[in-house]
This record gives C-alpha cells, sequence and structure tokens, in this order.
C-alpha cells in the first residue's frame, strides 16, 4: 500500500483536473430540511466550492450511478411473429466518485459478491462497476450510524484512493495505478512518521464517536431461533410496507422485470426496476398465491435476508450500517432498535 | 501525462475472465413454438423448438430443471420443462392460464417465436434412484414438473424397482395428461388417481392423496421403504401433508425430494423474488431434498 500525504489546497487542484476530461459525482447540498440540516445528494460536480466533502451522510446512495433504480435490459423490434432482440448495458463513460464513505464503498465490495462473483455474473451492473474510478472520503460518525458494528466503518479494497483529514493535512492511501499517475500530477510526499501519528490520532477519536451499536454476535443462530418472536408483529405492525428502507439501502438489489410494448407496435423494451421486499406483491404469484402476505413476514424476511442469509452465503452482512434507513423510515423504524429487540435486550 | 479515464468494455475486457458469462445473461435462444395441445380448460402444452440446429444440438437439461419463457413485450416468466431430456432443444411446457403472460400464449398459436433462457436450477438425481422404488406424488399442476421424472423413468425402465405415480386434483376434469396413462401402465408404472371432488363418470377413489398413500402403505413393509425415494410436487398446502406423512412411515429425508413453485424475474439468482429465508430458489432449487426445506424458513 502507498501512502502520501498532501497541503489541503493541493486537493482543489486534483479534483480541477479530474474534472477537466470526466465526469465526476460527488456530494452535494440540496437544500435544507425542517430542522435547517442540510441535504446531501450524489450528484455531477463542476466546480470544487460545490463538493461537500465533510457531508454527513446522503440521503440516497449512490446506487442510481450503478444499479438505476429503472434501466432497459434490452430492446425488441418486432417483425410479425418474428423479433430481433439487442441489448445494451447503458453506460458509456467511466465515472469518477469523489468522496465515498467507507460504508458506501463497502456496501459495492458487498454488491460485488452477488452481481459479479456469483454463478451468473450481471453485466449491467459489472460494466458501471468497471468503470467506476472511486476517492473513499473519511466520515464524522452521525448518531444514526452503527457501520463499525457491521464492520464497515473502514474499507480495505473497492476503491482508488482514500482520503482522511488529519487536521492541517489530507492523508491518501493510494490503491492503484490509475490512482498514482493522479496523484503524481499534484504536489504529493511521502508522510512523515509525524503524519502517521497524526492518521492514528484521527482515527482513535473518531473511534469514539459512534453511538449507535449493534450486537451480531451469534446473530444468525438467535435469528433462527427468535423466527415465531412476537417482536416481529410488533414491528411489523409499525411498517407501513412502503418500500423507502430499500430505495435508501445501498445494498439493496432486488428488483422486478417488466416489458411493454412500443406504441408503434413494433418494438417492445424490456425494463428491471428496483423493488423492495416490504411491498406486498413482491413473493406473488400468478393466481394469486402470496408467500409473504402479512407486512411483518415481509418486514422479518428484510432482517433474514440482510442479517442471516447473506451471512450464511459470504460470511458477512449485507448491512453496512450506515443507517439510512432508520433515518428514512416514516414509522422510524431502525436497525439497531429491531435487532436489540430480538435479542431481547431492554431498549 | 493523459488524464481522461479510458473506457473499459467488459465484455471485451480481456482482464475479466468470465467474459463469456457476462455475455449470457440476458442471452435468449430463440425458438418457435411448434404444437400447442390443449390439455383441459385451463392448461395446454406448448411444444418449443429452438430454431438454431446447433443451439439445439446443446441444449441439453435434467428433470427437475425449469426455463424462463419469454414473449417480447408481453413479459417473462418461469417454467419447469415437463418432457424427456433425451429431446435436446425441444421442450414440453404444460402452462395454466392465471397470468399476463400465460394468457397472452394461450392466444398464439404454432409458428410464434418465443425467447427461452436456461436451463436453471437444480435436478431430480434420477442416477442415484437406480435400484430403487419411486414415489412420484403429484397435486394439481404438480404433475407439470414430474412429467420429465416419468419420462426418464419410462425410457430407463429396467434400472428402477417399484414405480409409482400418486396423482390428485380437485375434480377428473382437471386431470393432466390422460392420454399417457395407459402408456405409464404399461411400463408397469402403477398409476393412482384420487379426486377431492367426484362427477357422476368418475369411478376412482375421491379424497386427499395422504388416503392413497396410507392406504399404500399399510399394504407394504418396512424394508420396502428404505428403499424408497419420493418425489413431490404441488400445492403448498399438500407438501406439508404428505412429506410429514412420508417421514412417519420411514422414508429418509434426503430420499424425499420436493420442486419448489416461486415468482422468479431473472432465473439467476439476482433479482431475490424467489427466495425462500434468503435461499434463491432459481439456483439452490427448484428441487430441493426435504431435510434442506425442513431448515429453510417459510418453504412450504
Amino acid at each position: 500500500m502507498i501512502f502520501r500525504v498532501i497541503d489541503k489546497e493541493e486537493l482543489r487542484k486534483l479534483f480541477y483536473i479530474l474534472v477537466a476530461d470526466n465526469t465526476v459525482i460527488g456530494p452535494v447540498q440540496k437544500g435544507t430540511d425542517r430542522d435547517g440540516n442540510p441535504i446531501y445528494v450524489f450528484e455531477e460536480v463542476f466546480y470544487f466550492k460545490d463538493l461537500k466533502l465533510h457531508y454527513t451522510t446522503t440521503k440516497l446512495p449512490a446506487k442510481r450511478y450503478f444499479l438505476p433504480f429503472k434501466e432497459d435490459l434490452s430492446t425488441f423490434r418486432i417483425n410479425g411473429n418474428d423479433w430481433e432482440k439487442s441489448v445494451d448495458y447503458n453506460i458509456d463513460r467511466p465515472y469518477i466518485f469523489f468522496g465515498l464513505h467507507a460504508c458506501d464503498i463497502n456496501a459495492l465490495n458487498k454488491l460485488d459478491k452477488v452481481l459479479i462473483e456469483s454463478v451468473y455474473p450481471m453485466p449491467y451492473y459489472a460494466a458501471k462497476r468497471k468503470n467506476m474510478f472511486i476517492i473513499g472520503f473519511d466520515c464524522i460518525p452521525q448518531p444514526y450510524c452503527f457501520c463499525r458494528s457491521m464492520g464497515a466503518d473502514t474499507v480495505l479494497h473497492g476503491f482508488d484512493m482514500y482520503i482522511t483529514d488529519i487536521g492541517n493535512r489530507y492523508f491518501i492511501e493510494i490503491l492503484s495505478d490509475t490512482a498514482y499517475n493522479f496523484i503524481k500530477t499534484i504536489n504529493a510526499k511521502e508522510p512523515k512518521e509525524s503524519d502517521h501519528v497524526r492518521y492514528m490520532k484521527t482515527v482513535a477519536e473518531k473511534n469514539k464517536k459512534f453511538t449507535a451499536h449493534v450486537d451480531t454476535t451469534d446473530l444468525t443462530k438467535i435469528l433462527d431461533m427468535e423466527f415465531q418472536s412476537e417482536v416481529w408483529e410488533y414491528w411489523g405492525e409499525k411498517c407501513l410496507a412502503c418500500g423507502t428502507c430499500s430505495m435508501v439501502c445501498p445494498t439493496c438489489y432486488c428488483y422486478g422485470v417488466e416489458e411493454n410494448v412500443e406504441i408503434d407496435l413494433r418494438s417492445a423494451r424490456k425494463t428491471k426496476h428496483l423493488y423492495s421486499c416490504n411491498l406486498i406483491d413482491f413473493a406473488e404469484v400468478a393466481g394469486g398465491h402470496n408467500f409473504r402476505f402479512e407486512r411483518y413476514v415481509r418486514l422479518k424476511y428484510r432482517y433474514y435476508h440482510k442479517h442471516r442469509g447473506f451471512v450464511e452465503a459470504y460470511e458477512e452482512s449485507l448491512c453496512v450500517g450506515c443507517g439510512r434507513c432508520g433515518e428514512a423510515c416514516l414509522a422510524g423504524i431502525t436497525v439497531p432498535e429491531v435487532i436489540a429487540s430480538v435479542r431481547g435486550e431492554e431498549k | 501525462m493523459d488524464t481522461q479515464l479510458k473506457f473499459k468494455d467488459i465484455v471485451r475486457a480481456e482482464e475479466h475472465r468470465r467474459q463469456d458469462d457476462l455475455g449470457r445473461f440476458e442471452y435468449s435462444y430463440k425458438a418457435e413454438i411448434t404444437s400447442v395441445h390443449p390439455l383441459t380448460e385451463m392448461e395446454n402444452l406448448y411444444q418449443i423448438q429452438i430454431i438454431d440446429p446447433e443451439e439445439r444440438r446443446n441444449f441439453k437439461f435434467r428433470p427437475g430443471q425449469f426455463l424462463m419463457l419469454e414473449l417480447p413485450g408481453i413479459g417473462e416468466a418461469p417454467f419447469s420443462i415437463s418432457s424427456s431430456p433425451v429431446m435436446h432443444g425441444t421442450v414440453e411446457l404444460c402452462i395454466r392460464k392465471v397470468g399476463n403472460l400465460t394468457n397472452f400464449l394461450a392466444k398464439v398459436g404454432r409458428g410464434t417465436r418465443v425467447g427461452i433462457r436456461g436451463p436453471f436450477g437444480t435436478s431430480f438425481p434420477m442416477e442415484e434412484m437406480h435400484g430403487q422404488n419411486i414415489l412420484l406424488i403429484a397435486g394439481g399442476l404438480g404433475l407439470a414438473p414430474l412429467r420429465a421424472p416419468i419420462a426418464y423413468v419410462q425410457e430407463n425402465r429396467s434400472r428402477f424397482n417399484n414405480v409409482d405415480i400418486i396423482y390428485g386434483t380437485k375434480d377428473p376434469s382437471q386431470l393432466l395428461f390422460t392420454y399417457q396413462y395407459d402408456m405409464w401402465r404399461k411400463d408397469d408404472i402403477n398409476l393412482h388417481i384420487i379426486v377431492e371432488k367426484a362427477n357422476k363418470s368418475w369411478k376412482g377413489p375421491v379424497g386427499m392423496i395422504t388416503k392413497i398413500l396410507e392406504k399404500m402403505f399399510s399394504k407394504r413393509n418396512d424394508p420396502f421403504y428404505k428403499n424408497t425415494y419420493a418425489i413431490v410436487c404441488g400445492p403448498p398446502v399438500m407438501f406439508k401433508f404428505v412429506c410429514n406423512t412420508l417421514t412417519e412411515i420411514g422414508i429418509p429425508m434426503q430420499k424425499m425430494f420436493v420442486s419448489l413453485e416461486r415468482r422468479m424475474h431473472c432465473g439467476m439468482g439476482k433479482c431475490c423474488r424467489c427466495n425462500v429465508g434468503s435461499t434463491y430458489t432459481c439456483l439452490k432449487g427448484p428441487v430441493f431434498d426435504y431435510w434442506t426445506v425442513m431448515n429453510l424458513k417459510e418453504a412450504i
């Protein structure tokens, strides 16, 4: 691993070098919420002043760039009884992601396991993922962040470089040769022992700031044991089955496919749209049988997929602990509370 | 230095060691409906043949596997293959008119071109069953996926011991593949049929499938069950009763196979629609042994 330190002003230079020839996506502020707190989103950035690197958490993850909510899988030319199919992976250029937090990069690494490294790799995702240049940026833990409990507060791979603010300078971790070449265009130095000390101090201070926790010890077994537990019905009563949690989740990838004939009746398209297992018809089959009709059963299923099934398959949870679902939930359901209640812990 | 990032075409990119897989994700074989045979008022048997001769030769599947059938612009859905694996590239699907795609399918005739992807999923371990007794138990449309293992048994009849098909439907008008019953019997397959509600012409037994099972079991002895495999397919409620009965009489859980049906949008372990607990029916199933099913939450 290669480390560099740069003066803060150098980052601005790096940004303009990157933005000159590439599309840069980063956190920008979009107004404020009713309490006056800024709302951040990932969007294309043109000016360094718009890039809010010290942002809290974006409302939506960056997934619209690699798992769009709506995407054409294929299109057809129809000619009588016959047809021709054409497939496009819907990407035409590389994207630079400037300022992703560790949790969001970890989310990508988890998605890679299902969508690229599994039996049937999904080209729509792979094409976009392989064309991502990722610059990670260290975060400030928020009251709802439980990434540390999920082991997602630091990230080891899946990015090109990672920037940590160590007070007077930026400390940069470089993983790819492309990133190395970019760093060469600005004034970057080898870190000194004093920079190492500052880095370690920054990390130690950050660790103290986590307030939300989830106890994941033996969680797969406990979830299995508590499958019939009444707590699920309690949370199901609250849940509105609106699907917001899946919408804001950086790792939710479930989808539905729909086909439509165009108005000229000569072509058709097959469209994929992200779905949510909390929506009522998620597991409904033709003929009307619904395998998960009750709200609490669907809510429970979502927890079982994230915290049990994925762990069984990949030895890690599908949840990164970004806390977006809890923040966005209209009924105020949060992951730490649900898990604690399943474990029988007092709130 | 050049500061513009290069676009990577992943299907061509050499670094990706599985480029062929990527290209196959949305690849469908173009196939043609070569015949439509009405089985009941609700179900038709479609014979579908892959058009390209080479693709047809290379299309291989095993009894129990399913495919995704697509009518461009209308929809795509999973169907278990109900024909013999010997016929490469020509498959028969028994389809009930129940949703958008299937109702549309009932209206189009032979010559219509459809897309098929697959075959997907696990299959019944037919070789493992050689030299053993087989119970094939189907409820309603559950006979459709069982027709593939039945065809396998017919083609390899001498390799199996006793073979029984136990089949139940709501009423006699819903019986599928009636024209084949004589052929099955001729191949020394015991066929037991039961209906829940008889009509005037029905002379056979009336009741649930378990009624036949209990009657059968009272006549046979323990060693018989130790060397018996069971394949079960039907509506969710049937699984529970049948599998419980089979376990009680001593058929080992690893020798009982069920074929589960779920909603599917991809067939390749991506869309999550078919998940049972958190197991993909399309990857780990649709054929599961009963031990696995017992360990899946909400499977049956």
